[in-house]
């Protein structure tokens, strides 16, 4: 080996150490949460924390029944009132709108993206709560606005995702249907969305983590009672608030209790992940 | 179903352009209110003395330097570790190496990362840095969660940009006799270097919005920070605080309006970085 | 009178399963011009990037036999390959400016060597772009960014940046190819005059340019050698058949 071909090698092995640290990261994370979560899990019984209603956390009584469904709600209603929205201004400004406007717009969409979670959260607290309170009762703090807010923040997201997909089915397409005399929208729904399908999916499965992963704007607006709400004006805690909300003060098993809800998101979202990148590889394959 | 049969092609087009239209337009003008209520209720608390003096009565009186401080520190931390590290990892992935089960084996590990919550970063965090390795709740503890967190965005811009990089290059700097390492950092990375600058300021902006991540490392502390072991409050953490708790609405709404147009601006940048690297490419 | 400067002896070459040279025999003298003719696809690019080496860089490049560089054999062990390269200069079909300036261009290589002496790069940059016919027009604009020049300009570029390395022999894969008449002329005149210091191998798919510039010249066809000898008596009396019909333009 001459010195060039062993300094060539060192570089290598050295920039490989590098690129194994997000594997390495994702790793260590996992093991810690794990680590910290799962032993009161198994001492208390998985059944009593899946199913359990009561949270208790000082009085032994963990059950995150109540924060698993306040999460599935909240995202559900998210995906509900987001992906409608991000999927027409997709199709809006990708196939309806002169090209000038889309220039405008998916710029400032992007933009919007960038806005942080606490902020999105305290317009919620002080216009959406207020208004849900006043127009159809309860407290404000609730399903109805965590929804709402999530719905929001992930249209960037969602709308700016279906954008590119549906730029990426080829002209001829179109072009192919229009000369059957199909309209315009006939050629959206038969032929460009179904071939943007997998990567909307995407886009939305995205939206899905960001919405189930998101902290601090729902803690602001949900109500955060550990409860499993009976009306989408009830207020809800989820997983991540749960976690947020204690976290300062918690110690000995409810801390623990804390890593165990963790662990419960972490599970989620990992599924979602996954899910995410079996659909990218088979748009990719495509 | 049966409403599509029943109307002609062209009035059901007509009748689902206006729907398009209004669903967009409701879209675009939530993104935008938020935008102007941010603005409208935050320009007028901005002041010199509002960016230049620190928070005084837990935030109701006084500006909040002592965040800006804490939040410009927090994310020179986090890029002095992810930087390198993301950048690195790119440079493996494309110059060093053909797709193989590492290659897959790296890319599915940062697109995991890219995947989970903030508030999951922020408990490790606390374990490992705060509690594990005793760095407390400081700056440092914040800074390396949050290099954690924006990891995967610098490897996958870098990514992207050292790929635009045309192949010729390469062949004509081994030609010159350069060694691999010379290649990439004489020719690749120059080139490069707008698009793995825009992964940066991404991270940037992230790093500035950040809450769960940061509140539970790097603490809420008002003071000013010392060390990179001093407990500091980001500007975020600062917001999110004063308005959960009431403190101060003007405050508070002086604080996001610093912290969105900070934000907005480094989005700009990074766009138009990225139009321009971008056209010049093609 | 002629010293053989590189050795070729039963070389083989293969992308994978896929030969692409095939028992190539033959020797380059100093300070000649070789010509190598032939169709597309017949292995010239590949033949140069052996020489230097380059070809290395390819996935699942493979060769067989033998190549000696001034008596060294150039695929044994112990070969530094980075030195290789500097002394087999190559210039590409399509010019490839780095993103840089013009002397940054010219200086590339001696940069690499750790060479930032101000007065001697600013000598050699001089010296190497008045070989290659481009002082004149670039003279006042060193420091100007290498992409703004015109195609001919480029590749005249790409000349003097393998120049300034001192190389022995400069390897040359169609470079005029995409070029006008007047600077295909340029290079041309410059490739006479680099004679005398150089041994220069000039692929070209212009059969006419070999003609008026090689000394010898060889026909390469699907890999195989069919013939070298000197120029006229390639272009006069051809031995091979089928070097005599793709003279007369029946391949492709
Ligand atoms: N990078 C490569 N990978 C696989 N096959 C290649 C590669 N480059 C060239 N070839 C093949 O090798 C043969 C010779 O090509 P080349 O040396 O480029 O010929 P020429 O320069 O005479 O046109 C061709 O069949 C070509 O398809
Ligand atoms: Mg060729």
């Amino acid at each position: 080996m001459t010195p060039l071909e062993r300094n060539d090698r060192l570089i290598r092995i050295g920039l490989l150490m590098i690129a194994l640290s997000a594997i390495s990261i994702l790793a260590i994370i996992t093991v810690f949460i794990f680590e910290q979560g799962t032993p009161i899990m198994f001492k208390y019984g998985l059944k009593s924390f899946l199913l359990g209603r009561d949270w208790y956390p000082t009085e032994q009584s963990f059950g995150l029944l109540p924060m698993i469904v306040g999460s599935l709600m909240v995202t559900a209603g998210a995906l509900i009132i987001g992906v409608p929205l991000g999927l027409a201004s997709a199709i809006f400004l990708t196939e309806f709108s002169h090209r000038r406007l889309t220039r405008i717009l998916k710029p400032v969409i992007e933009l919007l993206a960038g806005i942080p979670s606490v902020v999105y959260g305290f317009i919620g607290l002080m216009f959406l709560v207020p208004f849900i309170r006043e127009n159809f009762g309860g407290p404000g703090l609730s399903v109805l606005a965590a929804s709402i807010i999530l719905g929001i923040m992930i249209l960037p997201t969602v709308i700016s995702i279906a954008i590119d997909s549906i730029r990426a089915v080829p002209d001829s397409y179109r072009e192919g249907s229009i000369a059957l005399g199909a309209t315009k929208w006939q050629t959206v729904r038969l032929v460009v969305l179904p071939a943007a399908r997998s990567g909307i999916v995407a886009g939305i499965i995205l939206g899905m983590g960001r919405a189930i992963g998101e902290t601090m704007a729902v803690i602001m607006v949900a109500g955060n009672a550990a409860n499993i709400p009976d009306s989408i004006l009830a207020p809800v805690r989820t997983l991540t608030s749960n976690i947020a909300l204690e976290m300062a003060y918690a110690g000995g098993e409810h801390r623990e209790a804390l890593f165990a809800t963790g662990v419960i998101l972490f599970i989620i979202i990992m599924i979602l992940n996954t899910l995410a990148n079996v659909t990218t590889a088979r748009q990719r394959r495509k | 179903m049966s409403l599509r049969l029943k109307l002609k092609p062209k009035t059901e087009q007509k009748i689902i352009q206006v729907i398009l239209y209004s669903f967009t337009s409701i879209a675009v003008l939530v993104l935008v209110f938020i935008l102007v209520v941010i603005l409208k209720n935050g320009l007028p608390q901005l002041s010199l003395e509002f960016l230049t003096r620190n928070p005084v009565d837990m935030g109701r009186e006084g500006g909040i330097l002592s965040t800006i401080v804490a939040t410009i520190f927090l994310t020179l931390i986090a890029l002095l570790v992810a930087t390198p590290l993301g950048v690195g990892t790119a440079i493996f992935l494309t110059e060093y190496t053909t797709e193989s089960w590492i290659t897959r084996v790296i890319r599915f590990g940062a697109e995991c990362l890219a995947g989970i919550p903030s508030i999951i970063f922020g408990l490790f965090g606390f374990i490992l840095f705060v509690n594990k390795l005793k760095f407390g709740w400081s700056m440092l503890s914040g800074g390396l969660t949050l290099a954690f967190m924006v990891l995967p965005t610098i490897i996958r811009t870098s990514e992207e940009a050292i790929k635009a990089v045309p192949e010729a290059y390469r062949l004509v700097s081994f030609s010159l006799g350069s060694t691999r390492w010379q290649m990439v950092t004489r020719v690749v990375l120059p080139s490069a270097l707008p698009g793995i600058v825009t992964g940066i300021i991404l991270s940037v902006g992230r790093s500035i919005g950040e809450t769960a991540a940061v509140i539970f490392t790097a603490g809420s502390a008002l003071r000013l920070p010392t060390s990179v072991f001093s407990s500091a409050r980001t500007m975020s953490v600062h917001f999110y605080i004063m308005a959960k708790e009431g403190i101060s609405m003007p405050k508070a709404y002086g604080t996001a309006a610093v912290l969105v147009i900070s934000i907005l601006l480094i989005n700009v940048t990074t766009y138009y970085l990225m139009e321009k690297y971008i056209r010049r490419k093609k | 009178m002629k010293t053989r400067g590189i050795i070729v002896r039963n070389f083989s070459h293969y992308y994978g399963q896929v030969r692409s040279l095939n028992n190539i025999n033959l020797d380059v003298y100093r300070h000649e011009i070789l010509g190598i003719i032939g169709p597309a696809k017949s292995g010239k690019s590949t033949f140069l990037a052996c020489l230097n080496r380059l070809n290395d860089l390819i996935p699942g490049s493979r060769v067989e036999g033998k190549i000696e560089v001034d008596g060294q054999d150039i695929y044994g062990p112990d070969v530094d390959v980075v030195a290789l390269r500097r002394k087999l200069g190559i210039v590409f079909a399509t010019p490839v400016p780095l993103p840089m300036t013009i002397y940054e261009n010219v200086v590339f290589g001696l940069r690499l060597l750790g060479n930032d002496e101000r007065r001697e790069l600013d000598r050699i940059v001089e010296d190497s772009l008045e070989k290659a016919g481009l002082w004149n027009e670039v003279k006042d604009r060193l420091h100007t960014s290498a992409l703004k020049l015109s195609g001919g300009q480029q590749q005249r570029l790409c000349l003097a940046r393998v120049l300034a390395l001192k190389p022995e022999y400069i390897l040359l894969d169609e470079p005029t190819s995409g070029l006008d008449p007047i600077s295909t002329m340029k290079i041309e005149e410059s490739l006479r005059q680099l004679k005398k210091d150089y041994t220069i191998i000039l692929v070209t798919n212009n059969t006419k340019q070999a003609a008026r510039v090689a000394d010898r010249t060889a026909f390469f066809l699907m890999g195989e050698l069919v013939e070298i000898d000197e120029t006229h008596v390639i272009f006069t009396r051809p031995m091979d058949k089928r070097t005599e019909a793709y003279l007369e333009g029946k391949f492709g």
